[in-house]
């Protein structure tokens, strides 16, 4: 700057008026900022020069927060703000304020700095809850796609941006299940590999989209809490039951108003008089035969392909999976229902003199339960869990000796959370946990380029026991002194999430 | 935000952060020597980023034939550096990063004795060797997935007291800058941080394939309104290159490696580019596999 009437900064760390006026910006959306003297201005979901800070939705935000969430203090779901000017003092130093891990550590290479411990008293027990992030190489995610649309073989390898970050595994029921990331793919490949794994896991625990591809399967978009997208269609329902376990479930209430009830299934389709359920309650064989391979009787397989139309099948003609109608069992006048497993596909027909099908109104009491169909079936949803272990230098950080701290989570003294999300802790050896990314806050998680996955855990525990297991007593700092952390950030507790310093936490160390 | 400064969690190394200025630090040498040494790196950097704003614009405009008057010590070590590069398109930012770790460098070396010490400001390091010893780095080819690909070993006979790289880690994905070239990653070695910064800038500016449809580029203004690169396209993705093009790219930044090593602008370079790497200057001297 030649001339220093115009230095639009002083040189102090509070930029005066004037300078935040000169730097004010004019173009559309950017955010200045003015956590430094650099006042970076800073466009749309870009950050600044630190790479600290960034213009999200048009406010400037610290992009590293320490997430600390309060229970909501009345029915309406008002907060009282844990940082700033109507902050009360002894709503917080109460139960309602806890101290998740998010943001604790820190993905900046060389500089972590040590995990919060943090003290509040509760019910006039001292509790104490140890915040970290945890970097974690071993940790994988299992996304359980609601769906019966052929994803792809067992086993087989599953693609992003063609490198294999996982496979196809076990299928469970109405779902089809992705083994996803996995310390073999994030450092025992390729380097590209690693890359994009960690990038796939860490899109879909922050509640991201992930397109991924299965070798000779489907093209599957996922995203946690979303309905599956897959070869580009959208799965909606879930369906209640293959079309054998629909006939199974309602053939007492299609009893006395259908003659024969088709479940038009690509796995197994269903045919009432056959079926077991339908001799058990003595109904009359109806001679309509479904084209398809027989399994047992009123269990078909195979009766179309695969497709977008009934039932999971590529058929929009529901006679057409009809084979043949008997005349020697048949009679005119039958009432045949054929429906698809979803109930969002169904017919009612009356066989004319001919014994040939006529389309006729549905009755009440049948379209009845063709809506119960679709009541039963929920929507069908991507879901995505992430499952780490925390290892020993991690526990080393909560105590001096890492393995009472795992008796101590087995034995229920201390209690384990994610983001404040409760995990299921996995048995055996090590402290190997699960957790429902949707029930975290968002953009919990982040990562190192190791590459590994950072995510947040914390460990509560009465006092005594945090003495008892050797733990870091001399670090322990009152929440109110969180209040003085420049990044702290309060969300809202997700009410759907048991308070993690609810007793019981088990009785004496 | 306030300056913070501390030491890491070993214990032994001094981070130093203000701002978009991320400097670690560490010092061998008598216990005393090297707390006095981080003191004085301490109270040095108060003003360094205040003292870069007061002049920043000017230090964002390209140079030309007529030196700009800058008074801050760190703008003139950018000046310094970026100066034998005024005849194509560069400003003195080309060297920020070298420039504040040789002041600080500079300024913790003041009546102390230290054997050794380094100041690595996000990946531009200046260091001190006395007689004798020596310093390894490792070089890490991509920032993204970064191991360890061989290493330099400095030794204090080597006019080297600058090590930086440039590379295709840009903003949000990893780095703090923009490039225009394709580069994973251009690693030089120079008298001095700031020489091997604005050197390992120019460099990565022309590992390149001008116009190839895999490279995804945009102007640096549409990232960043304030960028000193304005309008001109900066990289934000490279995609799958075949190998001739790698070759071909690798080839042209090696030019003017080779042309900057024969100007006594540097010592050496490593220039890599999706798995492939070439080395400038004496090989042997340079590079160890890891």
């Amino acid at each position: 700057m030649g001339d220093p009437q115009h230095d639009p900064v002083a040189s102090t760390d509070t930029p005066d008026e004037a300078a935040l006026v000169a730097a004010k910006a004019k173009d559309e959306g950017i955010v200045v900022c003015d956590a430094c003297p650099v006042l970076c201005r800073i466009r749309p979901e870009k950050t600044g020069a630190c790479d600290r800070y960034g213009n999200i939705g048009g406010k400037l935000a610290r992009l590293d927060p320490f997430v600390v969430a309060q229970r909501t203090i009345d029915q309406n779901g008002r907060m009282v703000p844990f940082v700033g000017a109507d902050w009360n003092g002894e709503l917080v130093s109460g139960a309602g304020t806890f101290v998740t891990g998010i943001g604790a550590g820190t993905t900046y290479p060389d500089y972590k700095p040590a995990p919060f411990i943090v003290s509040s008293a509760v019910d006039g027990v001292d509790m104490v809850t140890v915040v970290t992030e945890g970097i974690f190489s071993y940790c994988g995610v299992k996304v359980k796609i609601d769906t019966d649309r052929y994803v792809g073989p067992e086993q087989a390898p599953v693609r992003v941006k063609g490198e294999q970050v996982g496979h196809v595994t076990t299928a469970e029921y109405g779902s089809q299940m992705l083994a996803l990331g996995g310390v073999r793919h994030l450092t025992g490949g390729s380097k590209k590999e690693g890359v994009v794994a960690c990038d796939t896991m860490l899109t879909l625990c922050n509640k991201g989209a992930v397109e991924m591809q299965v070798e000779g399967g489907a093209a599957l978009t996922v995203q946690a809490g979303k309905p599956p997208i897959i070869n580009g269609a959208g799965e909606e329902r879930m369906r209640v039951g293959c079309g054998s376990a629909t006939i199974g479930i309602f053939a007492r209430q299609w009893q006395g108003h259908a003659d024969e009830v088709i479940v038009v299934d690509d796995h197994i389709t269903g045919v009432l008089t056959e079926h077991q359920a339908g001799r058990f309650l003595d109904l009359r064989p109806a001679g309509i035969r479904v084209r398809g391979r027989k399994s047992t009787p009123g269990r078909y397989f195979q009766v179309a392909n695969p497709g977008t139309g009934w039932g999971g099948t590529d058929i929009s003609d529901p006679l057409s999976i009809i084979e043949k109608i008997d005349p020697k069992t048949a009679w005119p006048g039958l009432r045949l229902l054929m429906v698809s497993t979803t109930g969002e596909h169904a017919a009612w027909f009356v066989l004319d003199g001919a014994l040939k099908p006529e389309p006729a109104e549905m009755p009440e009491a049948i379209e009845a339960v063709v809506a119960r169909i679709g009541e039963n079936c929920e929507p069908a949803l991507s879901t995505v869990i992430f499952m780490a272990g925390a290892g020993g230098s991690l526990r080393a950080g909560v105590t001096e000796n890492p393995v009472k701290l795992t008796r101590s989570v087995r034995s229920a003294l201390t209690r384990v959370t994610s983001g404040g999300a409760p995990v299921y802790v996995w048995p055996g050896g090590g402290i190997t946990y699960m957790v429902d990314v949707s029930t975290m806050p968002d953009n919990s998680f982040g990562y190192v380029p190791t590459p590994a996955i950072v995510g947040p855990i914390e460990f509560t525990m009465k006092r005594a026991t945090y003495a008892a297991l050797g733990g870091h007593v001399d670090c322990i700092r009152p929440l109110d002194s969180l209040r003085a952390v420049e990044r702290v950030k309060t969300i809202s507790w997700p009410p759907a999430n048991p308070w993690p310093l609810d007793p019981p936490i088990g009785n004496a160390p | 935000m306030n300056i913070q400064t501390g030491l890491l969690a070993d214990g032994r190394r001094l981070h130093l952060n203000h701002g978009p200025i991320d400097a670690v630090i560490e010092a061998w040498g008598d216990a005393r020597e090297v707390r006095l040494a981080y003191e004085q790196a301490t109270i040095a950097f108060r003003d360094v980023l205040p003292a870069l704003v007061r002049e920043l614009a000017v230090l964002r405009w390209p140079l030309g034939d007529t030196a700009p008057d800058l008074r801050g010590p760190v703008a003139r070590r950018m000046l310094a550096a970026a100066w034998p590069f005024r005849n194509s398109f560069i400003t003195p930012m080309a060297a920020v990063a070298g420039a504040v770790a040789d002041h600080l460098l500079a300024a913790m070396l003041i009546g102390r004795r230290l054997s050794r010490a380094y100041v690595n400001d996000g990946g531009d390091i200046a260091f001190h060797l006395s007689a004798g010893e020596r310093l390894t780095c490792g070089v890490v080819g991509n920032v993204l997935a970064p191991t360890v690909d061989g290493k330099i070993e400095l030794v204090s006979e080597m006019p080297v007291r600058g090590i930086a790289t440039s590379g295709a880690a840009t903003k949000g994905t990893g780095g703090r800058s923009f490039s225009l070239g394709i580069a994973d990653a251009v690693t030089v070695l120079a008298h001095d941080g700031a020489a091997a910064d604005a050197a390992a800038t120019v460099i990565g500016n022309a590992v390149d394939l001008p116009g190839h449809a895999s490279v995804v580029r945009c102007p640096a203004s549409d990232m960043d309104p304030d960028s000193d690169l304005g309008e001109r396209q900066v990289t934000l993705a490279v995609g799958t290159l075949a190998l001739p093009e790698i070759e071909a790219a690798l080839a042209a930044g090696f030019a003017e490696a080779e042309r900057l090593r024969q100007s006594g602008l540097i010592y050496g370079a490593v220039l890599t580019l999706q798995g492939r790497f070439v080395v400038c200057g004496d090989r042997s001297k340079l590079m160890q596999a890891a």
